[in-house]
């Protein structure tokens, strides 16, 4: 696992039933590029985010595939409509392997 | 003929109108600095009495950009907070001979330090020196802790220093310019009215005299140091008052004095002094 990962998300606490709302997403993460060397001259391995998925209630909301290039720290903002009350769960899969997940609950009101 | 004697007048009644506009905006159209709908910020307050050339300071944010000032609305849009989530991780991290952590002597939390980021830097009377945050912070870390200094602007300082800063978010700056420290400010001040480096420039032939005004791509500001360590757009990183002081001297064309050195304390007390009565911004987003 990369060091210094960590997720973050904000959505609002709630919404009426079909409102479309703004979520944002941020995660700390390096993007190592594969490009660079260490002091010994060896590469340093590829380690980036790869993909990036937002669920509502197990359904699909947005997915994004990253590839080189892309800067430290990705930063997502996007719109979703909400028909009811549940949870967005999110997801961000590093090329080392490690999954990072956050989860924010939306209550109708 | 006509024709140009006409545009002729029309550029000045638009010169005329740009100059009239630019007094109104001072005056009414202030963009006010609250952070997440609740923090408000003081922009713009009445010039401490020392201040001879000033009726107002006023904060850096006001002579940014509209979507730079926008990062420093909402914590989660502001690129700084992701250091103070770094640096709340090294708080609890056990580092040196004496086994301790931050959080071993400060039980309290880093809440703990709130009010303390709008005082410094100052006097500290069992080491008879001007204290700044990153003073602190070392002394904490060598005789405490038994680590290793930081390095003054180094990452896990400046990440440090601004959780520490944020707790004071929102506090009034009231930096004290008298008792023991009276010799350092007037030392400061010299500093600050002296032109140096090829360019011959002094602090205030920029920020005092100019602020407002354009310097190539970029709109001068006052030159307070309220909001440090700010987060710039340029490096992507946090920067600590005094290497701002050394990026300064360096575009003057001077040779900057040593980070952590009695001049620079002398300056950032002075500066520092210049902006009692804004409030403390830490950490804030400039470019």
């Amino acid at each position: 696992m990369a060091e210094g990962v960590k997720p973050r998300v904000k959505v609002p606490r709630k919404a009426a039933a079909g409102d479309v709302i703004t979520i944002k997403t941020l995660i700390s993460h390096k993007m190592e590029s594969g490009q660079r060397k260490d002091k010994d001259g060896n590469v340093i391995p590829r380690s980036i985010i790869h993909t990036f998925t937002c669920k509502f209630n197990g359904e699909l909301v947005m997915s994004a595939n990253l590839h080189g290039a892309i800067s430290t720290n990705p930063y997502f903002q996007f719109e979703a409509k909400v028909p009811e009350a549940g949870d967005f769960t999110f997801e961000w899969l590093d090329d080392d392997g490690s999954v990072y997940t956050d989860q924010k609950s939306i209550a109708i009101g | 003929m006509i024709i140009s004697n006409l545009q002729r007048v029309a550029a000045i009644a638009s010169v005329a109108t740009l100059g009239l506009g630019a007094t109104a905006a001072s005056a009414q159209d202030m963009p006010e600095l609250v952070i997440n709908d609740e923090i408000a910020i003081t922009t713009h307050a009445p010039a401490p009495a020392y201040l001879e050339n000033l009726d107002e300071v006023i904060s850096g944010w006001v002579f940014r950009s509209t979507e730079t000032q926008a990062l420093q609305m909402d914590d989660f849009d502001n690129p700084g907070m992701i250091f103070v989530d770094k640096a709340i991780d090294a708080w609890d991290k056990v580092e040196g001979t004496a086994g301790k952590s931050c959080a071993a002597c400060h039980t309290g939390g880093p809440e703990e330090f709130a009010g303390l980021r709008a005082t410094l830097p100052k006097w500290n009377e069992e080491k008879q020196a001007l204290y700044t945050m990153e003073d602190y912070i070392n002394e904490c870390r060598t005789e405490r802790m038994g680590a290793e200094a930081w390095k003054w602007s180094g990452a896990d300082m400046t990440a440090m220093n601004a959780l520490i800063s944020l707790q004071s978010r929102g506090m009034t700056i009231n930096v004290a310019t008298d008792g023991p420290v009276a010799d350092l400010w007037e030392q400061g001040k010299e500093i600050y009215y002296t032109r140096v480096g090829q360019l011959d420039l002094s602090c205030a032939n920029c920020h005092e005299d100019n602020y407002g005004t354009m310097i190539r791509a970029d709109r001068l500001s006052q030159g307070q140091v309220n909001g440090f360590p700010t987060y710039r757009l340029k490096n992507a990183k946090l920067n600590s008052i005094q290497g701002r002081f050394k990026g300064c001297m360096k575009n003057v064309r001077a040779t900057p004095y040593k980070e952590g050195s009695e001049e620079f304390h002398a300056l950032q007390l002075y500066v520092a002094s210049r902006g009692n009565g804004l409030t403390v911004e830490s950490p804030s987003v400039r470019n």
